[in-house]
């Protein structure tokens, strides 16, 4: 079997479940705060920031973070395994992409962690 | 191999592309805009978490139609990204792989988008 040192979990079957399993995970993330914008028509601040508080939407945060890193770099992966051929090229706009998605995870946990 | 000898046609003009192709493609530039907009997306979360002083300057910044249209421009991507992915998911798990079921799905991920992007149209003005 041929391994790509740079997909996710450097094994295609894997990498394709984890999308589907990540993509559910955000999935449930959006339904749950399209729920809570839908009870909430003039949204105050705390109302917004006792939801962040609260552990189980922290713990639910964090899981659609990781999730969504997940996805993203698969995703993207996928995509500049298409379209760029040049293998320099790739490895290096791949190496931005991972730089972006670390910071975007890092930061999303300041976020979370400030509340 | 050499595949010099191919007739290639990328002509893309005289190319008729099917709604399943179109579905497909919208998928994938509606995943790439969401992850270049994955930043904005954070530092509006952490205004909005910041203080209550951050939370009501954010709130007066969505008068500005510039800001509302961009935030729309990510959430009609959003909405998109995840209507179209739910039908990949069922597709995946055997539902609608067929040549009309896909048609179908088709119509059915362009209605229940271009519906749900109005909706978030008519929710921010
Ligand atoms: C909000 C953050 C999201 C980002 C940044 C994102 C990004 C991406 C990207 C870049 C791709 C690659 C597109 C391609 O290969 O053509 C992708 C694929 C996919 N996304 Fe997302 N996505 C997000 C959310 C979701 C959600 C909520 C779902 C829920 C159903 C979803 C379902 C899928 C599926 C099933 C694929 C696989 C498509 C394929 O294999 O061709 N995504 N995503």
């Amino acid at each position: 079997m041929v391994e790509s040192v740079s997909s996710w979990s450097r094994n295609g079957l894997r990498d394709f479940l984890l999308q589907r399993l990540s993509a559910v995970v955000i999935a449930a993330y959006i339904v749950t705060l399209v729920f809570y914008f839908a009870c909430h028509p003039a949204l105050q601040y705390y109302d917004w920031e006792s939801l962040y508080t609260a552990s189980w939407m922290r713990i639910f945060s964090v899981l659609t973070l990781l999730s969504l890193i997940i996805h993203a770099w698969i995703g993207m992966w996928t995509v500049l395994t298409d379209y760029i051929k040049w293998i320099l090229l790739r490895g290096l706009v791949q190496a931005v992409i991972l730089l972006i998605l670390s910071i975007c995870f890092i930061w999303g946990i300041m976020i979370l962690w400030s509340v | 191999m050499k595949h010099d000898k191919r007739p290639v046609n990328l002509a893309l003009t005289t190319l008729r592309f099917p709604i399943t192709a179109i579905i497909s493609i919208l998928h994938r530039v509606s995943g790439l805009l969401l992850f270049l907009s994955l930043p904005f997306v954070l530092y509006l979360f952490q205004q909005s978490l910041a203080s209550i002083e951050d939370f009501d300057s954010l709130q007066d910044c969505f008068q500005s139609v510039i800001l509302r249209l961009v935030v729309w421009v990510v959430l009609s991507a959003l909405w998109y990204h995840l209507i179209a992915g739910i039908r990949h998911l069922l597709m995946d798990w055997g539902v609608g792989e067929s040549k009309t079921g896909g048609r179908i799905g088709a119509r059915i991920v362009l209605v229940f988008s271009m519906a749900a992007i109005l909706l978030t149209g008519i929710w921010l003005w």
